[in-house]
């Protein structure tokens, strides 16, 4: 590939998933109890995304690898210090909701203006990278919104596996139904992937990488534009945690074959 | 007057998917909740006439189809295309469609060219005082919602097993096709064919009875002091096997994968929870398995629920399992597969 692949990735903040999480009512619209108290992660989808971005940048020269998160500026902040250690990247931030409860509609509009305001950005050559869903919303949609509103018409998505040609051309593994994967080939960029897990484990920490990308990283929130995004055209009737508890029968001192013959029988009930 | 289409891709043999019958079961209960909106009915797909013909007799307004050779295969560009013609000559309020790979990958984009909305992860749908409102989950199946929205067309996209699959006669389905012209810039990316992971043995089965979840602790020091993992392994394949199972497992077991000596049939495509999928099965049965609520989401859709663990308050079993059996899971599964293959 000719000057390398503009690429980039779209991801922010969800709460860590260890967290009891408790919808309440907001001023605008469902929320969650001390949504900004709550410690925050990457979304993990767009994080295997990220690193696939990093990997692929590194071996592909004259690429490079931009950021666009959309989440509270402080909270941001507080992600970037464990992020940006990871790998390089040069950050884009918007500070707003980046609940799970926004419209995606609203989301990929305000994620579409910023990629398109990137200072240096050759849409040619630009590979759109994100989750193929968030762990706030859940819904996989907002990518190929995005997308849309950057004329990319090659999408895919639930992506594990990229691998490139030297002619920039690409084939891309998909997960599908019942565990099987569809191969696409694709004449090149541009083009959006929708990162399920990927192949790559989570880089360890760089203090070295850290230090430069913060470089980029504070002045980037220091001019992030604020967008006011809320739920849109949705109009939520109720948001509520599943009360269902189950009595659950506990046996035990019980013989591994009388255990086995239960089990078995209960298959075939 | 509400509008309905239900929209509906063939598999490779030409079938309809389970998920399209249950979608159009959905259709037809909507439309009679609105007081009798049409309902026009949009497929996709390689050649769909005997997919057309299974549903003849749903009382379908009108049935809409695009096909040939540029839909035979599930690629963003040209189904896109083809979902917007259907609903540009339907003109529906709501479309209504089965969660697919293929339906995920282009509906929004869909959507969007059509100046719509959508939704997707339906888990039930009714009306109230003649509005509609759907149901969904957020933050990975931890909180239900119920909304809804005033943009039309808005896009329904519904999850398995929420639904009855539709059940009637086939016939002769008397269908409309729409000419879509597909230029080169749709064909930039081309289907190869399809690939299982690497695996002795295909373990995810969606259509199974049983979710088999394996946890970490097959892979954990036994009584004896060690590692029995092939054991674990031709305990968890035998059994998946006998019991025609689906195999699901815990984020910890996957993980391992890049740490040593793993399950090796096993990956992140098994894995279940709130960074996994949370699959729909009449049963489910884990294994070795420990978490708490998040990593236990994966159990949300799964109806009659066991667990075989050795720690009596297991935050995987207690109050999420209808039987905890307090055991060696390595025991009890050899004794299982014994009476499974008589």
């Amino acid at each position: 590939m000719s000057g390398g692949f503009h690429i980039v990735v779209c991801g922010s903040l969800v709460p860590d998933p260890l967290q009891t999480l408790e919808p309440i009512d907001g001023p605008n619209g469902p929320a969650l109890k001390n949504e900004m108290m709550l410690p925050a992660v990457l979304d993990p989808w767009a994080g295997h995304a990220l690193f696939e971005a990093a990997e692929l940048a590194k071996n592909v020269p004259g690429s490079k690898v931009w950021l666009v998160s959309l989440g509270p500026k402080a909270k941001l902040q507080q992600l970037m210090m464990s992020i940006a250690q990871k790998v390089s990247f040069e950050l884009v931030a918007i500070d707003g909701s980046a609940g799970g409860f926004t419209d995606p509609f609203d989301v990929a509009a305000i994620l579409a203006d910023a990629i398109v305001k990137i200072d240096g950005l050759d849409r040619s050559r630009l590979l759109l990278f994100g989750g193929c869903a968030s762990a706030s919303r859940d819904s996989g949609v907002t990518m190929q919104m995005v997308a849309e509103r950057l004329d990319i018409f090659d999408q895919f998505l639930a992506v594990d596996k990229l691998t490139m040609s030297s002619d920039g051309s690409m084939e891309i593994l998909e997960r599908i139904e019942a565990g099987r994967y569809q191969v696409s080939s694709c004449d090149g960029a541009p083009a959006m992937l929708g990162w399920a897990t990927g192949s790559l484990p989570e880089p360890p920490n760089n203090p070295q990488v850290g230090m430069m990308n913060m470089r980029t990283v504070m002045p980037a929130l220091q001019k992030a534009q604020t967008a006011q995004i809320g739920v849109g055209g949705l109009s939520y009737a109720a948001v509520e945690l599943p009360k269902q508890r189950r009595e659950t029968r506990v046996v035990k001192d019980t013989p591994a074959e009388v255990v086995a013959q239960e089990i078995v029988d209960w298959l075939k009930a | 007057m509400d509008k309905i289409l239900l929209l509906a891709h063939t598999l490779d043999d030409g079938t309809l998917p389970k998920g399209a019958y249950e979608s159009l079961n959905a259709a037809l209960k909507l439309a009679a909740d609105l007081g009798g909106a049409a309902v026009t009915v949009g497929l996709l797909g390689g050649d769909v006439q005997s997919a057309a013909d299974s549903i003849a007799a749903c009382g379908a307004a009108s049935i809409l189809v695009v096909s040939g050779e540029d839909f035979a295969t599930s690629r963003y560009s040209s189904d896109t295309v083809a979902v917007e013609a259907l609903v540009k000559e339907a003109a529906p309020t709501l479309v209504l469609a089965p969660t697919s790979s293929r339906f995920s990958r282009c509906l929004p984009g869909a959507a969007y060219r059509c100046d719509g909305r959508i939704e997707t992860h339906i888990t039930g749908i009714k009306v109230v005082d003649g509005t509609v409102q759907v149901q969904r989950w957020y933050y990975r199946q931890r909180m239900v919602a119920t909304l809804s929205r005033a943009q039309r067309p808005w896009f329904l996209v519904i999850d398995s097993g929420v639904f009855e699959p539709w059940q009637g006669a086939a016939g002769t389905a008397d269908v409309k096709a729409l000419d879509i012209a597909v230029d080169d810039s749709c064909r930039r990316t081309r289907v190869v064919g399809v690939q299982t992971p690497d695996s002795d043995a295909q373990t995810i089965r969606p259509d199974a009875k049983l979710l088999f979840v394996a946890g970490a602790g097959w892979t954990k020091k036994q009584a004896d002091g060690q590692l029995h993992i092939k054991k674990a392994e031709g305990l968890i394949l035998d059994f998946i096997n006998n019991s025609k199972a689906s195999l699901g497992s815990s984020k910890s077991l996957v993980d391992q994968s890049s740490e040593g000596e793993v399950i090796s049939f096993m990956s992140h495509l098994n894995q279940v929870g709130q960074t996994g999928s949370t699959p729909r099965h009449p049963k489910g049965l884990a294994t070795c398995c420990h978490g708490e609520e998040p990593h236990t989401v994966g159990w949300r859709f799964i109806s009659e629920r066991r667990a075989i663990t050795l720690d009596p308050n297991c935050g995987w079993a207690q109050g999420k399992a209808d039987v905890l059996y307090v055991a060696d899971a390595f025991e009890v599964i050899a004794k299982a597969n014994e009476l499974l293959a008589k």
